[in-house]
């Protein structure tokens, strides 16, 4: 196997460019000035590299954005986890026909595309006045999101040994505590997991808050980077810079807990 | 996938020993916490899914009252060319991309789970898309693609410099490299995984029969990645129906109608044109299509009596 393989080589490093380039331009293009973006070579380093783009965005409440895209990530990443623990714990340690049922609702969920139920859940968010509020993005984020979470949480808790379960309950544990003390901790990396895929997807979510708030300072950062781009079009070194700033958190989490957030994104697709 | 399948169906014989009575109650106690998940489930998914059928037989400004419509709003969609435009766009989207991403895909996932050292460090540049919104990618090809401040210039290459948003045909194939661009590495990582779990005795074996790379390409790997296969396309297939947020902040579904997919199609008549009914006649045939997708693909892979690919996803 350790043959230098030549084609394959070459096919990586050119993938490797159509990824990079886009990457490196929108990096660069960021820290332009106006003139330097206008009248420089478009992939040359900036003449004059400068910071006044991130500046404006800042200035234009980005921090704003951050905050809100956060909350609404977290108030729907920790419900949806907990709950779809509990309800991926009890399809697996009970039997009967409810929770069978329960399970197959789950799995058909995955099928359906559930965006295209925005128009019933626009309905419903004006008719629970919650409409123009970050709890109107948790609430569809989290029922989204239950299928697939409870599908691989279950599959996680499947692996736990059978002779655990046993020694807990000849111990005389409820179901209650099994849960919290055995199956909880044993199945840790599989919740890091899911919680970084649903994260994700909240975070970069658009749909919802498309639909469901108007007010701009309830923006989340997808939807404020859109009206960005459309407010400042003439400036494209600031729309990037706002790029950049949007995407920079999960960077950061990339660099530091590369393997975890890419198992996270396959959300054990490929266990 | 195959291997969480089939640790999925491996469950574990309960203790013959409890009784009966005790089992209920265990049962009972069980079912209370699925209460949670599946109150939210019910109320912001099933609900919404049975609304946007009632909906579609409804006529709705998005602001006033709602009054029933009986079969107009589906006789006049039906009788609609934007329709079968847009479902035509869909499938083809759909389709191109399938073809576009599957070999690539595949290929950068057997290439990634080599052991080369510098293939593992190109593989962690390969994922960066996945870290950014599809708003963010959006933004960021259009501003790559201005024909004088973007590629065409800077590369130097003429051909680059058209206009990519203004030709229907350009638009489209641009829809579709971008949507590569943004999803190639997840279905990459998904290769990586399956490739992995591919048995080393099965390749040692073949280097002892002298079968060369390509034949091992084509006899070891391919085979073995059957399973992967069909859970990436199952992603790939029923994902490509919400390419929704992309295509909005690229193209809007211009120049005129050229990438009106069908979910552009129903959030246009629906919080554009305020036309709720027939927006969500668009989101009924949306959800069906889903649907049959789905369990085509799950009896493409279901000779294996283990693999429901629908669990897969």
């Amino acid at each position: 196997m350790r043959r230098l393989n030549v084609p394959a080589g070459l096919g990586g490093w050119i993938w490797l460019a159509i990824i990079i380039i886009p990457v490196y331009y929108v990096v660069i293009t960021s820290l332009k000035t106006q003139s330097g973006y206008f009248g420089q070579n478009p992939l040359a380093l900036p003449a004059q590299p400068t910071l006044e783009n991130y500046q404006m965005v800042l200035e234009a409440d980005f921090a704003k954005y951050f905050l809100n895209s956060t909350i609404v990530t977290l108030g729907a990443v920790i419900p949806t986890v907990l709950i779809s623990f509990m309800a991926a714990f009890a399809i697996v340690r009970g039997k009967g026909r409810f929770l069978k049922l329960v399970n197959g609702m789950f799995l058909m969920g995955l099928a359906i595309p559930l965006q295209a139920t925005i128009i019933p859940i626009y309905l419903m968010i004006i008719r629970l006045n919650l409409y123009d509020s970050l709890l109107a993005l948790m609430l569809p984020s989290i029922a989204f999101a239950i299928p697939l979470t409870v599908l691989i949480l279950s599959n996680f808790i499947r692996d736990v040994p059978n002779e655990l379960f046993e020694s807990m309950r000849l111990d005389g544990c409820s179901e209650w505590q099994t849960m919290w003390r055995l199956a909880l901790p044993l199945t840790r990396p599989a919740i890091v997991t899911v919680a970084i895929y649903n994260g994700l997807h909240v975070w970069n979510g658009f749909l919802l808050p498309l639909v469901l708030t108007q007010s701009p300072e309830l923006r989340v950062l997808p939807l404020a980077l859109w009206t960005f781009q459309g407010e400042y079009s003439v400036n494209i070194p600031a729309v990037l810079a706002s790029v950049v700033l949007s995407t920079l958190p999960i960077l950061v989490l990339y660099v530091v807990g590369r393997r975890q957030l890419l198992s996270g994104l396959t959300a054990g697709f490929s266990k | 996938m195959s291997n969480a399948v089939s640790t999925a169906r491996k469950t574990a014989p309960t203790s013959a020993r409890t009784d009966a009575g005790q089992n209920g109650q265990r049962n009972a106690a069980l079912a209370w916490l699925t209460v949670p998940a599946l109150f939210f489930f019910l109320a912001f998914a099933v609900v919404p899914l049975a609304g946007v059928l009632i909906l579609s037989f409804t006529s709705w400004d998005g602001i006033g009252a709602i009054g029933s419509a009986g079969m107009s709003n589906w006789f006049s969609v039906l009788a609609d060319p934007g329709l079968y435009n847009a479902l035509g766009l869909t499938f083809l989207i759909m389709i191109a991309s399938w073809l576009v991403q599957t070999p690539i895909s595949l290929l950068l996932g057997v290439f990634t789970a080599g052991s080369q050292r510098y293939r593992a460090a190109l593989a962690v540049l390969y994922f960066l898309p996945l870290l950014l919104s599809s708003a963010a990618v959006a933004i960021a090809f259009k501003a790559l693609l201005d024909p004088n401040f973007g590629l065409a210039t800077g590369l130097g290459l003429p051909f680059l410099a058209q206009d990519w948003l203004g030709v229907p045909h350009l638009a489209l194939g641009l829809v579709i490299f971008v949507i590569a661009w943004q999803f190639v590495p997840f279905h990459t990582l998904i290769y990586q995984g399956g490739v992995r779990q591919i048995p080393k005795s099965l390749y040692e074996a073949a280097e002892i029969d002298g079968a060369g790379t390509i034949k091992q390409f084509f006899h070891i790997t391919l085979p073995q990645l059957k399973y992967t296969i069909i859970t990436s396309s199952t992603l790939m297939v029923v994902g490509s129906l919400t390419y929704f947020d992309l295509i909005f902040v690229l193209t809007g579904g211009g120049p005129g109608n050229s990438t009106r997919i069908l979910a552009l199609d129903m959030y246009l008549r629906g919080f554009r044109a305020n036309l709720m009914g027939p927006a969500s006649v668009i989101a009924v045939i949306l959800v069906l299509i889903g649907l049959a997708l789905a369990l085509f693909l799950q009896r493409l892979g279901g000779k294996d009596k283990q693999g429901s690919q629908l669990e897969g996803m």
